[in-house]
């Protein structure tokens, strides 16, 4: 079993108003030295896969169909195998 | 004319434009529940408006992989007209039948009130009724009409006629203040590259009986009438 975060931003050529309207509420709360600031969504997902590689190329698949839109997102991939359960 | 209003888990704007389509367009109009695969024979497709999936993930991200969408997709292969309005406009997005993508509102609102569109093409199906330039009053209401695609596309939807309609003033001008959502060069509709699919945010079929304060709609269901005549 494997366990993949997925984060999923606008691409940065894309002006994103939820960060930059949160990023306003940072600064109108004294947080000046925040510089930037994007907003997101994390996808936490289990999988059956044999190697990792097989799960990495299953998680690609996935992004590209279903959880990323490539014309305004981009993705970025954390893989680990999950700690097997004991019988 | 035969049509059919495709109806997903989340549609709202469903019974609006079956009874547009029975009441004022005279015509002979089956709702098509999503899990359908197979389509009946009609002349015209509508994607009506709603909140498919409660815009889970992204707005029309789900909805495009429902059974019902592989009989659109083949309907659009053949050449026949479907619109889509609002979410379906936006599923037709996400399904891949018109190139780029929703936003969220520039100012992060659900605006939901009358605008100005200037027409921009007269030869497609669904606006050969109306003059270039002409200026309809239709109803927005989304929170993600924001269109965006990347410059290229861009400049072949405008190189070859394929934006029906911008977000304009009264009168026709185009400027960013009667843009309401931060559309790309204002854009409020587009066509495919056959011109048989259009999406529009906008809701014509609010705006197609006297009674419900503007007419401006109908003229986008006569040139579809006309069209498959």
């Amino acid at each position: 079993m494997y366990t993949a975060k997925i984060n999923v931003t606008l691409k940065k050529s894309i002006l994103d108003p939820q960060g930059k309207t949160t990023l306003g509420a940072l600064h109108s709360l004294g947080f000046d030295q925040v510089k930037s600031l994007r907003v997101g969504k994390h996808f936490v997902l289990t999988l059956d896969a044999a190697n990792s590689e097989q799960a990495k190329g299953m998680v690609d698949e996935i992004c590209q169909k279903l959880l990323v839109n490539p014309v305004i997102e981009e993705y970025s991939v954390e893989l680990k195998e999950a700690v097997k359960v004991s019988e | 004319m035969k049509a059919c209003v495709v109806v997903f888990p989340g549609s709202n704007c469903d019974s609006d434009c079956w009874h547009v389509l029975k009441d004022v367009a005279k015509s002979d109009v089956q709702f098509v529940w999503h899990k359908e695969s197979l389509l009946p024979e009609v002349d015209l497709i509508v994607l009506p408006g709603g909140f498919s999936y409660g815009d889970y993930l992204r707005t029309g991200a789900i909805a495009r992989f429902s059974p019902v969408m592989r009989s659109v997709e083949e309907h659009v292969r053949k050449g026949y007209p479907v619109l889509g309005i609002c979410n379906g406009f936006q599923v037709l997005l996400e399904a891949g039948l018109l190139p780029g993508a929703m936003l969220r509102n520039r100012n992060l609102q659900f605006i939901c009130r009358h605008v100005y569109l200037k027409t921009e093409n007269t030869s497609s199906p669904f606006t050969n009724c109306l003059k270039h330039g002409e200026v309809l009053r239709v109803p927005i209401a989304h929170g993600e009409g924001n269109y965006f695609c990347d410059e290229q596309t861009l400049e072949t939807l405008e190189a070859t006629n394929r934006i029906a309609f911008r977000y304009s003033s009264e009168t026709g001008e185009l400027d960013e203040a009667f843009n309401p959502n931060g559309s790309l060069a204002h854009i409020a509709g587009i066509l495919n590259e056959k011109g048989n699919v259009l999406g529009m945010m906008p809701h014509p079929e609010r705006v197609s009986e006297a009674i419900l304060g503007g007419e401006d709609g109908k003229k986008i269901w006569d040139s579809i009438l006309s069209a498959v005549a």
